[in-house]
């Protein structure tokens, strides 16, 4: 079922287009990973997604309607964009109330998400003390107050610590599987494997890849093996002959390409060849994602 | 999907359970008054000795209600962190976004947070003008000079005004505030208007003198008078034309903040 609708998203900011045309969907009972560069636009679309930008250009509706539209907004959508957001003067209890209040929401949902996101003990101290992952958990906090459908977070896990980065993540699999929409944004690749069912990628505002993240891995480039021998040289003639690609590694190691780890083995079995070491290995996420927005960054840094 | 909806009722709620679980407007309130009053002691402390030196036409001019309310100059000031702050502490947090996901009619939400900080701020201005006019009513009757009833003519017209003065200071600078979005600038503005421009206004053009009869701390402040002002016969008209500049200025911010993105 689809929760958010994104269609022909444009943003710009004088002569500056940060979203470009861009279109995809947000389904219930999954979480979807918004992924891109920093700087590639995701901040900018989850801000038109809540209203808080207008579109140049494109129309975001969530279950139908705009979001200003929504008759009771934090029981269809919760977000958080900056944890930061929370006045450090007021106590964590009272930050929850004003907010529930401007819903008409009851009460007892303050206590509920107070003791969801284990805040209770804090809940009567100004959010001022708070660390980086308290402020995050207070933040989710407020986006659950209405129990929501939909939910929205931009880069929840930065700056946290392991713990709290592995309570993010097992708490989005947790709402994901209630059969709630979870659209997460990150420029971690690697995170979102762990998390998210399915993968936008953007880049310098544009649509790069929307696909499931297993597809996704899939479909990213084939294994290389990294080959350990005494006679390297030798041996890469032998490889190239076959066929294969080969390209000096880490410390004299060979890195082939285009030929399986157990042909490999065969090839130096048959030519009486030592292996010290023979690898197969599977393209990292963070290669394939690099791979894919290398064209969108918005800012390369220079390899020496 | 709930049959509910939210209404402008609980966006006040919401924007009253913000002001007051904050220690800083209750500090700002407890400043309000301690100022306030501190200054009427101040103002009204050599009131004996300055009546008695004074020659008769002063004495025909004196007007122990006006004296009494001097402290509005400070107060004004205060009253307008007050104001500004309601709106520019949620810029400066991000809080503002938060704000606007719950409540995205922006229109609303300025609304609430003008309408709740409107009823605090006539409640404080009230109150410390009352206590302002009786403090200083009391001291001057403890030295002997001539001092005045709240029954008297005009005075309760002058301290009613006055409170209200206070509140349309609170008013603009919530306008000031949603237009700036940054406390500096907004309370720097507020400055400029109520002490720097009165300051100034023997360098500003003519047409610009007509202006003034209507400025906070010059015209509109004729209403703390009771004594008549051949220059202010009609001293609420005076004050009328402040709120209805108070009133552009709200409405450039309602404008703005309508249209911005944040």
């Amino acid at each position: 079922m689809t929760m958010i609708d994104v269609r022909g998203l444009t943003k710009r900011y004088g002569l500056d287009t940060v979203v470009d045309d861009l279109s995809f969907t947000v389904e219930a009972g999954q979480v979807t990973g918004f992924l891109g560069p920093n700087g590639a636009g995701k901040s900018t679309t989850m801000k038109v997604i809540l209203g808080l930008a207008s579109p140049t250009a494109g129309s975001v509706t969530i279950g139908g309607r705009r979001y200003r539209d929504l008759p009771v907004p934090l029981e269809e959508v919760g977000a958080l964009l900056d944890a930061g957001a929370v006045h450090g003067g007021r106590k964590a209890r009272d930050h929850l109330l004003a907010l529930a209040a401007g819903n008409g929401l009851p009460r007892r949902r303050v206590d509920e998400v107070l003791a969801r996101t284990g805040l209770e003990s804090v809940a009567h101290k100004r959010a001022g003390g708070f660390s980086l992952g308290m402020r995050q958990r207070l933040g989710i906090a407020a986006a659950l107050l209405g129990d929501p459908r939909v939910l929205i977070f931009d880069e929840p896990v930065n700056g946290l610590d392991p713990e709290g980065i592995r309570w993010i993540r097992d708490f989005m699999r947790s709402l994901a599987a209630e059969g709630r929409a979870v659209l997460v944004s990150s420029h971690l690749m690697n995170e979102m494997a762990q998390t998210a069912d399915h993968l936008v990628v953007i880049g310098r505002g544009r649509l790069i890849a929307d696909t499931g993240v297993a597809e996704f891995l899939r479909g990213r480039g084939e294994g290389t093996v990294l080959v350990r021998t005494p006679e390297p040289a030798e041996f890469a003639l032998r490889l190239t002959a076959t066929g294969a690609a080969v390209r000096e590694g880490p410390g004299s190691a060979l890195v082939v390409s285009g030929l399986a780890s157990e042909e490999i083995g065969k090839l130096a079995a048959y030519h009486g060849t030592v292996l010290s070491e023979l690898t197969p290995q599977r393209p990292s996420l963070e290669d394939a994602f690099m791979e894919l927005t290398k064209d969108s960054v918005e800012y390369q840094g220079v390899t020496a | 999907m709930s049959a509910r909806t939210v209404f402008f009722g609980n966006a006040l709620h919401a924007e009253w359970v913000k002001l007051r679980s904050l220690r800083s407007t209750w500090y700002t309130l407890a400043c309000l008054f301690g100022v306030g009053l501190g200054i009427t002691i101040l103002a009204t402390g050599r009131a004996g000795e300055v009546y008695g030196s004074a020659s008769a036409a002063e004495r025909l001019a004196w007007d122990p209600t006006e004296r009494s309310l001097t402290a509005y100059l400070v107060a004004q000031l205060v009253i307008g962190v007050l104001g500004t702050l309601v709106v520019t502490s949620e810029y400066a947090t991000g809080l503002v976004r938060t704000s606007l996901a719950v409540t995205p009619r922006r229109h609303r939400l300025l609304a609430a947070k003008v309408v709740v900080a409107t009823g605090v701020a006539v409640v404080a201005g009230q109150v410390l003008m009352f206590a302002t006019f009786l403090l200083g009513q009391s001291l001057f009757a403890a030295q002997n000079v001539p001092h005045a009833r709240l029954g008297d003519p005009g005075v309760l017209s002058a301290v009613v005004g006055g409170g209200l003065y206070l509140a349309a200071i609170a008013l603009l600078a919530i306008g000031l505030g949603t237009i700036m979005r940054a406390t500096a600038g907004a309370l720097t503005t507020l400055v400029g208007i109520v002490f720097l421009v009165p300051a100034l206004a023997g360098l500003f053009p003519s047409w610009f003198q007509g202006l003034l009869d209507f400025w906070p701390t010059q015209g509109a402040a004729a209403v703390f008078a009771t004594v008549p002002n051949p220059d202010h016969p009609h001293p609420w008209l005076n004050l009328g034309g402040m709120c209805l500049g108070v009133g552009i200025v709200l409405a450039a911010a309602f404008v703005v903040f309508h249209r911005r993105d944040v």
